[in-house]
């Protein structure tokens, strides 16, 4: 095969791009969280399953009751969907005997959106309609910027974002973390009805402090666990449990202000395991970088310009 | 109680009707657990004086109140009953005499009974000091119970006190005081705990074994499995509050005035194993026990609970069955992939495939005919 001296210096020059591209790739700068940032600590531990967040949740954020199967009396979602922003769901095991126990054990985990630190639901958004709030870091939507892609149910690592199917002008649905009763200065509603502290509202950094603490607790011992708001004085003395070493949200998905402990591996309570990095991060580095100083753009242009005069050309 | 006349006197057992003596009996078969036929049989048991055991009750450190709950029960003369039923030979508060007469009496019931007699014990035992803060006659009541336990058919702790040591166990336990089973190391002791226990279940274990000739399945505490089988939060009739999330805030609130579940007030349900919300107190109707009058459990038959976790110190709900309504870890939503739509979308594939194909193949025809 006869390769032309032009040829060869065109592949160069290509190769020199595609070597400059991979640490672009690999060096996603990892957001850090946003030092006012409020969330949830969600303690599977201490959650006794009594479902009153749940009740809360659906009062506070005005939503409908979800009917599964023939009962159509009481409130039962099996899962987050338009009409349920959080749920109480239970793992069960063998006998489904004793509390926080992989074998034969039962254990609740809390569902909702975990308003990560580096949303795909904002970054896959083209219509801008779901926001990082700069403060705080609560993920809100708004249903007059939305066009209805639902990209960010697709891209959600969690599986949040739902869309309303039934309605005729549907909306996406998922928990903003009572921002409407934030600003009243009061609490999430989950956080504020659970009896034990299992659902625990306040500022990212001390829910961080927090589960550093309960990590070191002696299982079986007692200890004050603070309740409905970190802040709130109010506190409930329980036995600590057995925690794995692992708080989930720290680091998936490039970490989450919603955290979870729990007593068990967090897989088994549905969780997904997820790498360190945003979800998006790849889609949004590899744009980035092709869209750098508009770069890359003017050279495929410079190209597709020459290409087309050099065929014109020939036709001729 | 109503006079019926038309029973004899033969068909009467002291005061008590022969209606409401077995009455008396079908409710103890029930309590039991046992079928209602089994009544017949208790009643036979318990007018069969060469059955009627001795009972010796001793009383150590408590309060009486599981002999009061005993007494005061509207069972048909439960007093009366009592007293024919088990032929109380000692019990230190219904005893007519008095100091040496009354040592003299228990003296002579235990030597007579030697090895017949049931033992009911009332109270911890204080094992400080050399036992010296109970003392019966001048003896320590370390030695009381060792020496009669010893020549006792089978031993009963009736009441917190005797099974776990009770009140007066808490920190820091200035006298020492131990539960019987504790105390006793190595013999089998029957314990009804409770504070008081419920008549019921202490009359249930007696009559057990008046009627089968041995105690009926007891627990690892030593406790009859029919009244401490299953935890009180769990029978509860407050428990749909719980599993629906409605608790009472503050004592006199709107919640708990509808009757709302009392966990947050510091509620021992979820940790206790008695029998309260189905055999109630005092036969007065529905909703007499504690929670039911709108008070929080306080545990008052676990060890370590009662007496020693605070009030209002939330319960840890640990082995509880959680309610069945809960959602799954991984919901199923739909049927799945069933085969007719598998069928069908391979199906529309396939065409889509095959169009492709021939449209493509036009394609090539065509740019060769040009």
């Amino acid at each position: 095969m006869e390769i032309k001296r032009r040829d060869f210096l065109k592949g160069l020059a290509s190769g020199a791009l595609l070597a400059v591209a991979p640490p672009a790739l690999a060096g996603s700068p990892k957001k850090s969280r946003l030092p006012d940032a409020l969330g949830i600590l969600y303690d599977s531990t201490l959650c006794v399953g009594c479902q009153v967040c749940m009740v809360a949740c659906k009062k506070a954020n005005n939503m409908p009751d979800e009917h599964y199967g023939p009962q159509k009396i009481w409130d039962n979602p099996i899962d987050l969907s338009a009409k349920t922003l959080n749920i109480i769901k239970e793992y069960e095991n063998g006998n489904g005997k004793y509390k926080d126990r992989k074998i034969d054990g039962y254990a609740f985990v809390k569902r909702q959106c975990m308003h990560c630190v580096d949303p795909s639901c904002v970054s896959a958004c083209p219509a801008s309609a779901l926001t990082k709030d700069r403060k705080t870091g609560i993920v809100t939507y708004n249903k007059d910027a939305c066009i209805g892609c639902r990209y960010c149910e697709i891209v959600c690592p969690f599986n949040i974002p739902k869309f309303q199917w039934e309605e005729p002008f549907p909306q996406i649905v998922k928990c903003q973390l009572c921002s409407h009763l934030l600003v009243k200065g009061e609490i999430a509603a989950c956080c504020s009805e659970c009896p034990t502290g299992a659902s625990l509202f306040g500022p990212v950094k001390d829910l961080l402090k927090e589960t550093g603490r309960r990590q070191k607790m002696t299982p079986g011992k007692q200890y004050d666990f603070p309740i409905s708001s970190i802040s709130s004085g109010k506190t409930q003395t329980h036995k600590a449990a057995r925690y794995i070493p692992h708080v989930y949200g720290e680091n998936e998905a490039g970490g989450t202000q919603v955290l979870y402990l729990a007593g068990m591996p967090f897989n088994r309570l549905g969780l997904p395991e997820l790498p360190d990095r945003p979800y998006t991060a790849l889609a949004e580095n590899i744009q980035h970088m092709l869209y750098k100083g508009m770069i890359l753009p003017i050279v495929a242009l410079g190209g597709l310009i020459f290409l087309v005069k050099r065929t014109g050309e020939k036709e001729e | 109680m109503k006079k019926q006349n038309h029973f004899t006197l033969d068909e009467k057992l002291s005061d008590i009707s022969r209606r409401d003596f077995m009455k008396f009996c079908g409710i103890m078969a029930v309590s039991m657990g046992l079928p209602i036929g089994v009544a017949p049989q208790i009643a036979a048991a318990i007018t069969n004086p060469k059955r009627r055991p001795p009972v010796i009750w001793l009383h150590g450190q408590e309060c009486t109140g599981c002999t009061e709950s005993l007494l005061w029960t509207s069972h048909p003369s439960i007093a009366n009953l009592i007293l024919e039923l088990i032929s109380l030979d000692y019990h230190e508060t219904l005893e007519v005499g008095a100091g040496h007469q009354a040592e003299a009496a228990f003296n002579n019931a235990v030597t007579e009974n030697a090895g017949k007699f049931i033992l009911v014990i009332e109270g911890s035992v204080p094992v400080k000091d050399g036992g010296i803060y109970c003392k019966i006659g001048g003896r320590p009541f370390t030695d009381i119970v060792k020496e009669t336990a010893a020549k006792a058919a089978a031993i009963v702790a009736i009441g917190s006190c005797a099974s776990w040591g009770g009140v007066q166990s808490s920190e820091p336990n200035p006298t020492g005081a131990t539960g019987i089973p504790e105390f006793l190391k190595g013999t089998t002791v029957v314990t009804i705990p409770g504070c008081p226990p419920n008549a019921y279940n202490f009359l249930s274990t007696i009559l057990h074994f008046l009627t089968f000739g041995k105690l009926p399945d007891l627990d690892e505490k030593g406790r009859p499995k029919f009244a401490y089988g299953r935890l009180i939060h769990e029978n509860c009739e407050r428990r749909p509050h719980f599993d629906a999330g409605r608790f009472a805030e503050e004592f006199g609130d709107e919640g708990h005035r509808k009757g709302y579940c009392l966990f947050k007030l510091g509620c021992k349900g979820p940790m206790t194993y008695a029998n309260c919300p189905s055999i109630l107190f005092n036969e007065v109707g529905s909703g007499a026990w504690p929670v039911g009058t709108g008070h929080p459990c306080f545990g008052c038959v676990e060890e370590g609970i009662g007496f020693t976790i605070p009030q209002f110190t939330q319960a840890d709900v640990e082995n509880v069955t959680p309610a069945a309504a809960h959602a799954p870890i991984r919901a199923e939503r739909g049927a799945g992939v069933s085969k007719g739509s598998a069928a069908l979308l391979g199906g529309i594939a396939g065409a889509a495939i095959g169009a492709g194909a021939v449209i493509a193949k036009r394609l090539g025809d065509a740019d060769k005919g040009e």
